[in-house]
């Protein structure tokens, strides 16, 4: 295999040619998008130039203690990032368990797919834990917020049909299964969708990035399918657990419903 | 059955003292948006009362498991609620919530034409017109033959003949078999038919009361 060509900074520049292009077509058209459109390249470089740098550093300096505390911010990260995109004001009591189930699905996941499966050593290599780790958190992180979304939407627009199904002597697990199996659907769909495709309408990113560097495409597919499965567990985990408690907060200790 | 002492709920309700009497037709009548729905979820414990004290059977509601309550006292909401289904899957729904044992197909056909709804067990339930949503809901509260039968407008979207002959089932039904019958109603004649004790609710509060 060959090493991979490096991008010299004139080549990086020359990238960017895309933005002005598409910089040039927004404004031509007359599309309200261009400062987006600026801000978010400025941010996507700033932040992966960062993260480069900080990478090389906990790369170079292997130390559990790194690695532990870059876990704990993703998962700081994408609790507060769920928060942030929900539709709706997210009541105290359903944000202490979507930090709970991302903390519990996504960690169990991640060390039995780094521990049992890939079988790492040492434990907190930051070079296997932190990207396993990033894809783990974050796919689990979307599934979630599919998952806030359905549940609370399902919540209010069949208030009707729960409360219905109470003064019939449903227990509120009962009363919200409909809703809560739709939400947990919704939420890991786009993850299974994402697999039916794979390697034949798209070549995955870890993948795509294994191979450039000069793995093997045979172990880069095993890779591959192997943290496909470890992500779909991890989401479909973490779903699990934020529905099965999460429709909870939405009843009383008299099973009322309290929307 | 029901005895209430001191009710307050929200600005919506409140009643200083109020009996429901066990095995007995109970009609409350009252001007809409008086408070008849609020007093009926009240009994289900559907909500509590911010003040008072509700006692069923002399045990006050705070002190009973409520789904075991609301499987004894159970609620039609006074909008027709259909779940995702056919005609069946919406008859057993009650049962299926209440873990009872599901009944026999000729018992299905049977409380189907006790409220006159003449329709295929595997017919998508949502396809129905809202007097028949309305007749598969009160089919699915009769089929579970609760102890106590909160139901408010059971025959709201219903003609005079049909509301007559249901109901007549109803209160026959609940007569002869010793059960309590708790029905808000806003129809006089209705009240006057059938009821065997009229609770008139105005403004949140009591404004009547009338054994016959």
């Amino acid at each position: 295999m060959e090493s991979i060509i490096d991008l010299h900074f004139w080549q990086l520049a020359a990238a960017y040619i895309f933005i002005l292009i598409l910089m040039f077509l927004v404004r031509f058209k007359g599309i309200p998008r261009e400062k987006d459109i600026l801000i978010s390249s400025l941010r996507m470089t700033f932040q992966l130039i960062l993260v480069g740098y900080v990478l090389s550093y906990v790369f170079d300096n292997s130390n559990p203690l790194f690695t532990i505390l870059i876990i704990c911010l993703m998962e700081t990260f994408a609790i507060f990032n769920i928060y942030k995109r929900a539709k709706i004001i997210i009541p105290k009591r359903l944000k202490k368990i979507i930090a709970l189930s991302m903390v519990t699905g996504s960690i169990s996941c991640l060390l039995y797919f780094l521990l049992i499966v890939v079988r790492i050593s040492p434990w907190y290599d930051p070079r296997y834990f932190i990207p396993i780790a990033g894809m783990i958190v974050g796919n689990s992180m979307t599934g979630v917020t599919l998952g806030v979304n359905r549940l609370v939407e399902g919540i209010n627009s069949q208030k009707h049909k729960v409360e219905a199904a109470l003064m019939l002597g449903a227990t509120p697990k009962a009363a919200s299964r409909q809703i809560v199996n739709n939400a947990f659907d919704s939420a890991i769909l786009p993850t299974v969708n994402s697999m039916v495709g794979m390697g034949i309408i798209s070549l995955p990113g870890m993948m795509t990035g294994q191979i450039l560097s000069g793995t093997s495409p045979l172990v880069a597919v095993k890779y591959q399918i192997a943290i496909m499965l470890g992500i779909l567990g991890s989401v479909s985990l973490t779903v699990f657990i934020f529905l099965q408690l999460g429709y909870m907060t939405f009843f009383n200790s008299r099973s009322q419903l309290e929307v | 059955m029901f005895i209430l002492k001191n009710i307050r709920y929200k600005n919506i309700l409140s009643i200083d003292s109020l009996e429901i009497p066990s095995g007995k037709v109970t009609c409350i009548t009252g001007e809409s948006g008086s408070g008849k729905s609020t007093l009926l979820k009240l009994l289900n414990n559907l909500i509590s009362p911010d003040e008072g004290e509700i006692l069923f059977k002399g045990n006050s509601v705070d002190k009973i498991n409520p789904v075991e309550l609301r499987r004894k006292v159970v609620m039609l909401s006074q909008n027709p609620v259909i779940f995702d289904g056919t005609v069946k899957d919406n008859l057993l729904a009650g049962l299926v919530f209440a873990n009872k044992q599901l009944p026999s197909q000729q018992r299905l056909s049977e409380v189907l034409e006790q409220v006159r709804l003449n329709k295929e067990f595997e017919q998508n339930a949502d396809s129905l017109s809202g007097g028949e949503k309305q007749r598969l809901s009160l089919a699915r509260v009769l089929l579970m033959d609760p102890e106590v039968f909160l139901l408010d407008e059971p025959s709201s979207s219903l003609d005079e003949a049909t509301e007559h002959f249901i109901i007549d089932g109803l209160v026959n039904h609940t007569r002869q078999s010793g059960k309590t019958l708790i029905m808000v109603t806003h129809s006089k004649k209705v009240a006057e038919v059938f009821s065997d004790y009229e609770i008139t609710i105005a403004d949140g509060k009591v404004s009547g009361r009338r054994y016959k």
